[in-house]
């Protein structure tokens, strides 16, 4: 569903410039969930950013379905990631002093759903984590767990095939991280979403389909856990 | 994203920062209501003017007089030259310098130029009093120009020259001392006029008021018809065999002249050594001035504008600062660059419209009870004039010039809005 092939990414100028990516090669199926692991600055989100168009790299290119990604207009990018990819960053990123609903009914908002679909839309996805009630709130009054169920929320309320996570349970306890974890693979299980998850946490990593260990911007090691 | 939730989200992020975006936006409205006072004041002057004008009624007839005589102060004593000289009146015009008197021979000179008719000498007739039986006298003054132009009446009819009777239009504050009731009573009743000829003897006349005319700027003193001033100028004479001395002269050109014509006629007159002036003329010496102070006035306005939408500039900077996460996460959820500059543009407009619309609230708020309160105070002599006039179009126009004053001042932070990377944006700690 995703390719990429011979990636590479530069960051930086002159003498501090350095390489981020060199020459990646590795795919994404449909349906998997796939932890790109490493340690931090070993270039795992950059090339999750590319993966998810977010970015562009210096070589090689990135295939959505066979297509070359580099051949779509913006236009087209930004409606394939507004249609078919969501996000869960490892920082909340919710607008604090809106509510609930609007944050969660964002990606909708972009992709010109008018706002009564919306709402309801928006009011199904929060029921499916039980957070129905809380939709009126205002996004700063919920707590951390809350807070990053509205955010799987926010990525599933477009009904995505794809959901790219950068540490999802970076900032969360154990116990709240653990929840989580439980209701991202259960959407890649129930509704076949595909994950794409990038983390150091070993446990997380274990629980997917196939591990890509990422060290100085290379793959090192690309495996396949039995189920 | 949609239209209407752009402008509906850019409404919104305007108020989530009330406090800054209050600030900017009393900015701004400190300038609106400078800009709305001003131009109403512009407005109000020069519809007064124009009303004026119009109820002169007198758009085909030139005022002629002696061209100044140009008294140069480094040459002395002008020679005396009997075709181009003429008497000095005694009265100097802070205007035009010392004017000459017009001679029966220039009236001979305008016949015979080409286009004009009806050429006829204003005769200056002064009166001393008038009476109204039972009353006491008041002193009266019959603007020279009354017989050939319209009054705005307030009451009765115009003055009719082709009349042989002799007729007046009474200013309207002489109704109530003349004890003539109210305004509508005083048409019809007569007066007594009394004046004083060269040699000192003492002559009366008695006219019918046809009509009573408002107080106005242009309408300085009394209206009488021609056949009255002809009789009182004759009587005033005492049969003096002193040539006729005239200070104006009015001379009609055909209705349909071009401005061209009217020019060229000027030219003609000016050529004779005499200057002409429509009615317009005049009274656009008035509306230049006012035009003038409105413009300063308009000035101050527009700096305090341009201060404000400085004011814009940062508010918005801070906010596209302050959201930066937030532009790079909508940008990751796929919205383009050109929506995202809508949207901090639009953000740049509310508050532009917020400040203009409020200004202008307030600017009618207070400047209707100041007119109220101008009318029937300091410029009650006036009457007819509403110093502040609150046109629509004034209105729309103040606010359209700050709404794009607010969008231009918008696009500097829209534009750095727009091209924030959103994997930038979202590293960004």
């Amino acid at each position: 569903m995703l390719e990429a092939r011979n990636l590479t990414k530069w960051y930086g100028k002159g003498e501090g410039r350095f390489q981020a990516l060199d020459d990646v090669t590795m795919q994404v199926r449909r349906g998997e969930s796939i932890a790109i692991v490493g340690k931090s600055g070993s270039g795992k989100s950059t090339l999750m950013h590319l993966l998810a168009l977010l970015d562009e790299p210096d070589g090689g290119s990135v295939l959505v379905e066979g297509n070359e990604a580099s051949g779509l207009h913006a236009k087209a990018v930004n409606e394939l990631r507004n249609r078919r990819f969501g996000f869960v960053f490892q920082q909340f990123f919710l607008t604090a002093s809106t509510s609930v609903l609007d944050n969660v009914t964002l990606p909708l908002k972009i992709a010109g759903v008018p706002a009564r679909e919306r709402r309801v839309r928006g009011l199904a996805a929060l029921k499916k984590f039980g957070l129905e009630d809380k939709a009126k709130n205002r996004a700063s009054d919920l707590s951390g767990g809350q807070k990053q169920r509205v955010v799987l929320t926010r990525a599933l309320v477009g009904e995505p095939d794809v959901i790219f996570a950068d540490e999802p349970t970076g900032n969360l306890d154990s116990a709240t991280g653990r929840v989580v974890e439980e209701e991202l693979f259960e959407l890649n299980r129930a509704r076949g979403i595909t994950l794409v998850i990038v983390t150091h946490d070993e446990d997380l990593a274990a629980r997917c389909d196939r591990q890509i260990q990422v060290r100085d911007g290379r793959i090192v090691d690309s495996s396949e856990v039995a189920a | 994203m949609k239209t209407t939730d752009l402008v509906r989200t850019a409404f919104a992020n305007t108020f989530r920062s009330k406090l800054r975006t209050t600030l900017t936006v009393l900015a701004l409205f400190i300038g609106a209501f400078t800009l709305t006072i001003t131009t109403a004041l512009g407005a109000g002057v020069s519809d007064y003017v124009t009303k004026q004008v119009a109820s002169l009624g007198a758009n085909d007839v030139f005022l002629i007089s002696r061209a100044s005589t140009t008294t140069a102060t480094d040459s002395g004593p002008q020679k005396y030259d009997p075709a181009t000289s003429s008497p000095g009146t005694g009265t100097s015009n802070p205007l035009t310098g010392s004017a000459g008197a017009l001679t029966d021979a220039d009236i001979t000179t305008l016949h015979n130029i080409q286009g004009l008719r009806d050429v006829a000498p204003i005769s200056t007739v002064a009166i001393d009093w008038i009476e109204q039986a039972g009353g006491g006298k008041y002193q009266f003054t019959i603007a020279p120009t009354s017989s050939i132009a319209q009054s705005d009446l307030a009451a009765g009819s115009q003055l009719d020259s082709s009349s042989s009777d002799f007729q007046v239009v009474l200013p309207e504050d002489y109704v109530e001392p003349l004890g003539l009731g109210n305004t509508a009573d005083a048409v019809g009743a007569t007066a007594t006029l009394g004046f004083t000829d060269v040699a000192g003897g003492t002559h009366t006349v008695t006219a019918t008021v046809v009509g009573v005319s408002n107080t106005s700027l242009l309408n300085a003193g009394a209206g009488a018809n021609s056949a009255l001033v002809d009789a009182v100028a004759e009587q005033q004479k005492a049969g003096s065999a002193a040539p006729n001395r005239y200070q104006v002269a009015v001379a009609h050109f055909p209705t349909d002249a071009s401005a061209d014509d009217i020019a060229q006629l000027k030219n003609d007159i000016a050529a004779a050594g005499m200057s002409a002036q429509t009615i317009e003329d005049q009274l656009g010496t008035v509306q230049t001035i006012i035009t003038g102070i409105t413009g300063v006035l308009n000035a101050f306005a527009i700096i305090a504008l341009l201060a404000a939408a400085f004011g814009i500039v940062n508010t918005l900077l801070m906010s596209v600062q302050e959201r930066t996460r937030e532009i790079g996460l909508m940008k990751a959820m796929g919205m383009g660059s050109g929506r995202i500059f809508a949207l901090f543009s639009l953000e740049a407009i509310v508050i532009g419209f917020l400040g203009s619309a409020l200004g202008i609230v307030v600017a009618i708020a207070v400047g209707l009870p100041l007119n109220e309160a101008l009318a029937s105070g300091p410029l009650s002599g006036l009457s007819g004039l509403d110093l502040l006039l609150f046109q629509p179009s004034g209105l729309i126009g103040v606010i359209a010039l700050i709404v794009v004053i607010a969008f231009l001042a918008g696009t500097l932070p829209a534009r750095r809005a727009a091209r924030k990377n959103p994997i930038d944006a979202l590293r960004y700690e």
